[in-house]
């Protein structure tokens, strides 16, 4: 359940920008979730409720884009998909891939007024 | 989580640390809202319409709605603190260990042992990770290192700015050794950098041998990997190789070595691991000028 803490982390974001940017109110946010980031989406939505209740950001919608993961196959030389870690390359099967991306835990944008 | 310095509402405890400040943060809600008087942006929407109001360029002023650029690591303030950390064992020419492991794994006999054995060749401290009680800590107490416990409460994992709020009350000495016990949890503390020079994940054979296939986060995240109660093997049906070609199917480069803390069977291995990590830790390390001239006064 460390998306809680996650979710603080969002929070947090929100009011440093609410203050510097000048916003009363957060309506919605967008993260962008890699697939290898270890977050459980349904954990990440609700926890966010529960952690902006009475905030800055209170009612807003949370809106989860998952990002792919890429790697370097050595065997293919080629860069491909994959869908979690230790799996194989989807082409040729072999282990040996170097992660390149995936792991993104970002906010990316959001509506506010 | 709590503005003024960042730490989690009430529920983490440090020991020693007299650390506290109100919780009582006003919230009022009298700003009036509107929101059926525009329309709501939306990013899947056919037509973007910037007539109507929110987009996301405008002229200030001209709408209520607008679209703020963010672009931010959500874990960004946990990777400052830890930063921070990180330059503060850098300085110190400290080596800090972060222990990871299932609750069960054997991770506090693991460490008593070791302290036992290194307390005569290296300076050692411990932080003690548990959602509860300070029995852990008293534990490592016995062995006559010096351990500090951190209680996280209802939170599942330390993080980079409860270890840098240890430092204080802890003092760990300069070019020493930092045991950072975790809370025994495969999936939470992966994602938490604590300024660590590495993680230590530990299993145990009682457990199952795919759980570096289960956790890969975990897995993927410790430069080594312990494999305990080896001495346990004969009354248990574990493939210790299937285990191991498990972990290096998640992290290629992981190192693995097969320990039993209570017969000592290859705790040799680890405390070379230790003393070589310690040698690298070290580098670069230079001694405040005072203690220098301290030390040739003595």
């Amino acid at each position: 359940m460390h998306e809680m803490s996650l979710c603080e982390g969002v929070l947090t974001v929100l009011e440093d920008s609410a203050k510097t940017q000048g916003f009363k109110k957060v309506k919605k946010v967008w993260l962008e979730i890699g697939v290898l980031s270890g977050v459980e989406h349904e954990a990440m939505l609700f926890s966010y409720e529960v952690v902006v209740r009475g905030s800055v950001a209170d009612g807003s919608t949370l809106e989860i884009i998952e990002l792919p993961a890429q790697a370097w196959c050595m065997q293919c030389m080629n860069e491909v998909v994959i869908t979690g870690r230790g799996e194989p390359c989807p082409s040729c099967d072999s282990y040996q891939l170097q992660i390149s991306s995936g792991d993104e835990l970002r906010i990316k944008e959001m509506e506010v007024e | 989580m709590c503005t003024v310095c960042g730490c989690s509402e009430g529920e983490t405890t440090i020991e020693g640390a007299a650390h506290s400040h109100a919780h009582d943060h006003e919230h009022s809600h009298d700003h009036a809202h509107s929101h059926e008087e525009h329309e709501h942006h939306h990013h899947d929407a056919k037509t973007h319409d910037y007539g109507q109001g929110p987009a996301h360029a405008h002229a200030p002023g001209l709408s209520q709605s607008r679209m703020v650029q963010i672009e931010q690591d959500i874990l960004g303030k946990n990777n400052a603190y830890a930063n921070e950390n990180r330059s503060y064992f850098a300085e110190h020419g400290i080596l800090a260990l972060n222990l990871v492991s299932s609750p069960g794994s054997g991770k506090t006999t693991l460490l008593t042992k070791s302290l036992t054995d290194l307390q005569d060749e290296l300076l050692l401290s411990v932080i003690e990770g548990d959602q509860q009680t300070a029995n852990d800590a008293d534990r490592i107490r016995e062995t006559g290192v010096k351990a500090l416990q951190i209680n996280t409460g209802k939170g599942c994992h330390l993080d980079a700015h409860m270890v840098g709020h240890a430092m204080e009350p802890l003092a760990p000495e300069d070019k020493s050794v930092l045991f950072i016990e975790n809370v025994g949890n495969l999936v939470c503390p992966a994602a938490f950098d604590l300024g660590e020079a590495h993680k230590v994940a530990i299993l145990s054979v009682t457990e199952g041998e795919d759980k570096p296939l289960k956790y890969p986060d975990m897995f993927f995240a410790a430069d080594l990997m312990i494999l305990n109660k080896i001495d346990l093997l004969p009354y248990l049906d574990f493939d210790v190789e299937k285990c191991m070609a498990y972990a290096r199917r998640v992290n290629p480069t992981i190192k693995i070595i097969q320990v039993s803390a209570t017969t000592g069977e290859g705790m040799e291995a680890w405390y070379q691991w230790i003393k070589a990590t310690h040698q690298l830790a070290m580098i670069g390390y230079q001694p405040k000028l005072e203690e220098v001239a301290k030390a040739k006064a003595a």
